[in-house]
């Protein structure tokens, strides 16, 4: 899923200065697992905005609603009978479910209420940690199911750095070395002899180092 | 590995010959003043045969390589450009090959890089485009098959003695031999090792390495960086990442008084290189004084490493 994180209440407050009416919406994907951007949160925000703007004397009024997902027009649609009654919208979705709103309303700002983080997994409720960088060309085949360019802090393909020390990464004791895992892995799976091929060259042109990237079913396009 | 000689460099040609090697460093200045690495120089000159000049080390900004490389070689010596690919593109990367080359530098060390977390600016994008071992196959390539990675031709490819390094204590301790062989694989014609203070543990690597054969496919340079003090020694083993400083040398700094420490540390670093001297498979020897210089002519000495070779 796609994590993102609240940003700091001051942060949002000043995007909002000078507005008196916004929809504050919610997205029921991944954001709702991760628990910043549902039902919930979209609750819990807007009644600390109230508060704190009811006590500078500048009442905010929030309208609160949540949809299935930002990230597409279809659900986009159902705020269309809110928003030309707001001043604004303050999504708590990921930066691609704020695009899609703000693309859909070209006279009301859209504003983020979270830093989309990374693309990951949780470890328990409430813990989530970093797995994909979408890097275009999955290389797990070869590393025994650890990626090293989401999860070694160099992103290095051929091995663990000079850095790498009781399991942990050079950068803190609290991240793991991914090359650490990799290798345990691929002796696990009896694959060591892996560890000594070369990794060709990345070809980051499929990375977002190409340019905004697209996916299109043929078959879908009639 | 004796055999031909492919670059102009000097360190290439002492290695080729069979001689035992010896190599230094110098940091670049954190300014724009090239009469520091000058002085450095003045300090350098003759102690060692080649001198690593490091690239942005422990992220922290300084003259670039290249540039300190040549302020170098002005004052008559030879310099190893080192080059870490976390600052750099492919792009970036093959054009300051060819730059380098082109302003006379005759050996290159091929490196990850420090995280950018350590230095002056964490808050840095780290580039990453290559890993160190694509470094030294895109150097090779350059000057090998007169090719770019692109697949292109280059009307006069860069002549560099290509080089890495390599850490023996750093973990998974059992990929540290596989290391190695992929790095010779790459392309590495010598390799410096991370500083050498666990002898037992730097002995067991290099058996592996000799059981291997990888000795007879690259030179091999010991790393040895002399304690300015326990304090040094303490923060070197308890701070720096992929270290290995034992107990006994700790405890044997620390129970020698302050004053004498400075010569103690000498005197651990000489004890080390003569050591590495016997060690099957080691070609030179890598004397990294941290802010330290003047006293790498002192350890050469003691260690009986001067005069240098002409060659």
């Amino acid at each position: 899923m796609v994590v993102g994180e609240r940003k700091p209440f001051e942060e949002i407050l000043k995007t909002l200065e000078g507005h008196k009416k916004i929809l504050a919406l919610g997205c029921g994907g991944c954001v709702t697992v991760c628990l910043t951007g549902g039902d919930e949160a979209v609750r819990v925000l807007s009644s600390q905005l109230r508060m704190s703007r009811e006590k500078e004397g500048k009442p905010l009024e929030i309208i609160e609603k949540t949809i299935e997902r930002q990230c597409d027009p279809e659900y986009v649609e159902q705020i269309h009978d809110v928003v030309p009654d707001v001043e604004a919208v303050l999504s708590l979705a990921c930066g691609a479910g704020v695009q899609y709103v703000a693309e859909r309303y070209a006279k009301t700002p859209v504003y983020p209420a979270l830093d989309t983080t990374f693309v990951g997994g949780s470890v328990k409720e409430g813990y989530y940690v970093e797995r994909c960088q979408t890097c275009g060309q999955c290389k797990l085949a070869y590393t025994g199911g650890i990626c090293p360019i989401a999860r070694c802090s160099k992103s290095l393909l051929n091995g663990p750095c000079g850095g790498s020390t009781g399991g942990k990464c050079e950068i803190s004791p609290e991240v793991d070395c991914a090359w650490q895992l990799i290798v345990d892995r691929l002796k696990n799976l009896g694959q060591m002899d892996r560890y000594e091929e070369l990794a060709d060259i990345a070809d980051w042109s499929k990375n977002r180092d190409g340019g905004p990237r697209k996916m299109i079913r043929e078959d879908f396009q009639r | 590995m004796s055999g031909d000689v492919k670059t102009d460099s000097r360190l290439e040609k002492i290695l080729r010959s069979g001689q035992f090697a010896v190599t230094g460093e110098c940091g670049p200045p954190r300014g724009a003043d090239p009469d520091v690495i000058r002085e450095k120089c003045k300090l350098l000159k003759g102690k060692a045969d080649a001198f690593n000049i490091t690239d942005n080390q422990t992220s922290v900004v300084r003259m670039s390589s290249i540039a300190s490389s040549v302020v170098m070689m002005q004052e008559g010596m030879e310099p190893v450009m080192q080059m870490v690919c976390r600052d750099r593109n492919r792009i970036a990367i093959q054009s300051d090959i060819l730059g380098g080359a082109a302003l006379g530098i005759k050996n290159m060390l091929c490196l990850s890089g420090d995280h950018q977390k350590f230095g002056d600016h964490p808050q840095a994008k780290n580039v990453f485009d290559l890993d160190s071992m694509q470094l030294l196959q895109t150097v090779r390539r350059m000057r090998d098959d007169g090719k770019f990675l692109s697949g292109e031709d280059i009307k006069k490819p860069p002549k560099l003695f290509v080089g890495a390094a390599e850490n023996p204590f750093a973990d998974p301790f059992e990929i540290r031999v596989p290391r190695l062989a992929k790095k010779v694989k790459a392309g590495a014609e010598f390799i410096q090792t991370q500083c050498i203070f666990n002898m037992k543990k730097f002995r067991e690597w290099m058996k592996g390495v000799v059981d291997r054969g990888l000795h007879e496919k690259v030179f091999i340079l010991g790393g040895v960086t002399p304690f300015k003090s326990f304090g040094m020694a303490r923060y070197m083993a308890k701070n720096v990442p992929g270290m290995d400083v034992p107990d006994e040398l700790l405890a044997r700094m620390k129970d020698t008084p302050k004053e004498k420490q400075a010569e103690e540390g000498i005197k651990i670093a000489v004890e080390i290189i003569q050591e590495l001297r016997e060690i099957k498979g080691i070609a030179g020897v890598h004397i990294m004084a941290i802010e330290w210089e003047e006293k790498v002519g002192e350890i050469a000495e003691k260690a009986g490493l001067l005069p240098r070779p002409s060659v």
